[in-house]
């Protein structure tokens, strides 16, 4: 029986992995040969989808880019045996785009069955939540902070202390709540996550749970994220099969479950407060802060709200120890960052690398250069309210000191880039726009000054009172920058100056026409 | 009966007749059986009104009442999270739903050029129902496909790198 690995992933799918399959299978029987499909994760690499792989001795062999119309031809050529194809790329370790990245997080992304719990036990699973059933909640919180790692939803929040703060605060119920409402256009990392390695994501929260008290935990997930929803689902219920989830996880005497919850389209939802809220079954309004949610979180209770990247590497920082993970990084940005290479792309997806890569080495090296082929003139870093960099910038090492010292964010490391035919101008204006449609509206320069923001974007469009409209905007931003109760409105303005600041002449066109 | 399938006019006029009468036949029963599942649930009215919508295609008005006091909450409060969600819809909807990304990555590979192509082609602006019944168009800001941009999502599949001949195509096969 020769195995074919085929990603179930929603980007290999949506580029056709499906069909892919289904006919290998076809084509297989046809022929009376025996063939296993297993739906494996994607290695992120999503320029090579549909990435066939097949075992041999040397490895597994990749076949890139593989159409229904390739697999016909490939069976002619002795597939599923290495053969001869021009969709053959080799050994799959060998593949310079992967084998440069250092990946910690991602190592399982694509070489298991996402859903075996098997695999994922075999691939070093569950070694992290082993070490932690043998240390007190005390030292396993000590690990997590020795080990630098901060918050990769966006806010880099140290990980240790926001856990040290639930793990001391007293309470007769404790939440762990994975945030995995990865609204941030540009990224895709969490979902890759869920979907290829989900047990890494309910492993992390276990551990969260044991270091800090909790006895449940929820994963709020974005509704556009279906496949995720499914893989999810299966793995913990496979977990409790196993007694690794329910009572007396692994006979430690510690009770800990997980469920999904599944927004409804909200992006400010993904704001830790408006998220706690959305989870009550309220409308996603943000809360004031404080009181933290780490002391009054989800039902009143002290919870920890960490991103699916965040918990997803505190399995490799416990299996491994914290110094391994330090171990990469630079400054205070420690161990590994996941950038998600989007956009105008020639070669688009997930690179794991320690911080302090610049922006130029991701998207000349890793992407190489645009899709469409013309010179890329903006990109736009850590998502919608994230600031768009001009080619002068893009030699700042990625870590989140030297991103905030030239006016941008790393946010959850969504990379989108556009080549010379974008309008900065509607780029600007339509931050200001998805500000006014996603705004949870509880406070006024959020909800009021984005809709004013469009307003101004539009005349200073048509070149009406260019000047006197330019200082308006300005002012605008320093309003909703000091002003807004989240990050939602403080951030806007970042895209909208950075693209006044670094491409003015975008917001000069219509004075000739006056 | 599936009452998310409109497939004529008549199916059409049915579900207004339904829409006005929530309270007898299927929609009663389903949002019942939805507050005795989640009644107890601490949080449970999100899952409940996707699991009303998932069944009858969107949450009626007149279901309002039945599970503010099914979950021991105001009318109030039930509408204003309806209200709230870009996924809750009270008005009858079309057989399938087409998300059109529009968030940055696609428009940095073209989607305001599909999204006017779309519109045209299925005669509806965002939030509208083609005249068969059969779609309906919303805007979406993101879904995770971003590097094999423009993405739509047809129904729960995920299409990446669709351009104005892949969406006819995907529309004529579908």
């Amino acid at each position: 029986m020769v195995r074919v690995f085929i990603p179930g992933d929603t980007t290999a799918c949506a580029l056709g992995a499906n069909e892919v399959a289904a006919e290998i299978l076809r084509q297989a029987q046809q022929r009376g040969l025996e063939v296993e499909v297993i739906r494996n994760g994607s290695r992120g690499a999503f320029w090579l989808e549909p990435l066939l792989e097949i075992d041999s001795d040397h490895g597994r062999l990749a076949f890139g880019q593989v159409s229904v119309d390739d697999v016909f031809e490939l069976f002619e050529a002795g597939f599923p045996r290495p053969c001869e194809h021009e969709t053959y790329l080799g050994k799959v370790a060998d593949i310079e785009w992967l084998e440069r990245q250092d990946r910690l997080t991602f190592a399982r992304a694509g070489l298991t069955d996402p859903t075996s719990l098997e695999d994922y036990k075999k691939h070093g699973g569950y070694k992290g939540l082993k070490q932690a059933l043998k240390m007190s909640p005390a030292e396993i919180v000590d690990e997590v902070t020795r080990s630098g790692l901060r918050g990769r939803g966006g806010a880099a929040f140290p990980t240790g202390i926001k856990w040290n703060t639930v793990l001391n605060t007293p309470a007769d119920q404790k939440y762990v709540a994975a945030n995995a409402d990865e609204g941030d256009s540009g990224t895709f990392a969490d979902r890759l996550l869920m979907e290829a390695d989900p047990y890494q994501l309910i492993e992390g929260m276990t551990i969260c749970a044991m270091a800090v008290g909790a006895s449940q935990g929820y994963i709020y997930l974005r509704s556009e994220y279906p496949k995720a929803l499914m893989i999810l689902e299966q793995a913990i219920n496979t977990a409790r099969e196993a007694n690794l989830l329910g009572d007396d996880i692994g006979a430690s005497g510690r009770d800990f479950d997980i469920e999904v919850r599944v927004g409804a389209g909200a992006y400010i939802c993904g704001e830790e407060t408006s998220m706690l809220e959305s989870l009550e079954g309220k409308r996603g309004l943000v809360r004031f802060k404080p009181p933290l949610p780490a002391i009054e979180g989800l039902f009143g209770k002290p919870t920890v709200v960490n991103n699916v990247l965040t918990l997803g590497a505190v399995s490799t920082v416990l299996a491994e120890g914290a110094s391994h993970y330090e171990d990469y990084g630079c400054g205070r940005s420690r161990g590994t960052l996941t950038v998600q290479l989007a956009g105008n792309i020639r070669r688009g997806g997930l690179v794991e690398i320690p911080f302090g890569t610049s922006l130029r080495t991701l998207v000349e090296d890793f992407g190489g250069g645009t899709a469409s082929g013309r010179p890329a003139r903006a990109i736009q870093v850590g998502g919608p309210l994230g600031a768009y960099l001009p080619a002068s910038q893009w030699d700042t090492p990625l870590d989140y000191e030297s991103m905030s010292e030239v006016g941008a964010m790393l946010g959850h490391g969504g990379v989108v880039v556009f080549d010379d035919s974008v309008d900065m101008l509607e780029q600007a204006r339509f931050a200001m726009e998805f500000c006014a449609l996603e705004s949870c509206g509880k406070c006024t320069p959020c909800r009021i000054g984005s809709v004013r923001g469009v307003e101004l974007l539009d005349k200073i469009g048509i070149g009406d009172e260019r000047s006197a409209n330019m200082d308006l905007l300005e002012e605008l931003c320093e309003t909703l920058d000091g002003g807004s109760l989240c990050a939602m409105g403080g951030l806007t303005p970042m895209p909208v100056r950075s693209a006044v600041k670094y491409f003015p002449e975008d917001f000069e066109r219509g004075l000739e026409d006056l | 009966m599936r009452v998310n399938c409109l497939n004529s006019l008549t199916t059409v006029l049915d579900f207004k007749n339904l829409y006005m009468n929530p309270s007898t036949g299927n929609h009663a029963t389903v949002v019942t059986r939805a507050v005795e599942k989640y009644a107890e649930t601490p949080g449970g009215l999100l899952p409940l009104l996707h699991e009303i919508q998932a069944s009858l295609g969107y949450i009626p008005k007149t279901s309002v009442p039945m599970i503010a006091s099914g979950m021991g909450l105001s009318r109030a409060e039930v509408h204003g999270v309806i209200s709230f969600y870009h996924d809750f819809h009270d008005e009858p909807r079309g057989e399938t739903t087409i998300h059109l990304c529009r968030a940055e990555a696609c428009q940095a590979m073209g989607s305001r050029l599909l999204e006017k192509h779309v519109k045209s082609r299925l005669g509806v602006d965002f939030g509208g129902t083609t005249k068969d019944g059969r779609y309906t168009l919303e805007p979406v800001y993101c879904l995770g496909n971003c590097a094999c941009s423009p993405s739509i999502r047809i129904g729960d599949d995920v299409h990446a790198r669709v351009d104005a001949d892949r969406f006819d195509q995907l529309l004529d096969m579908d």
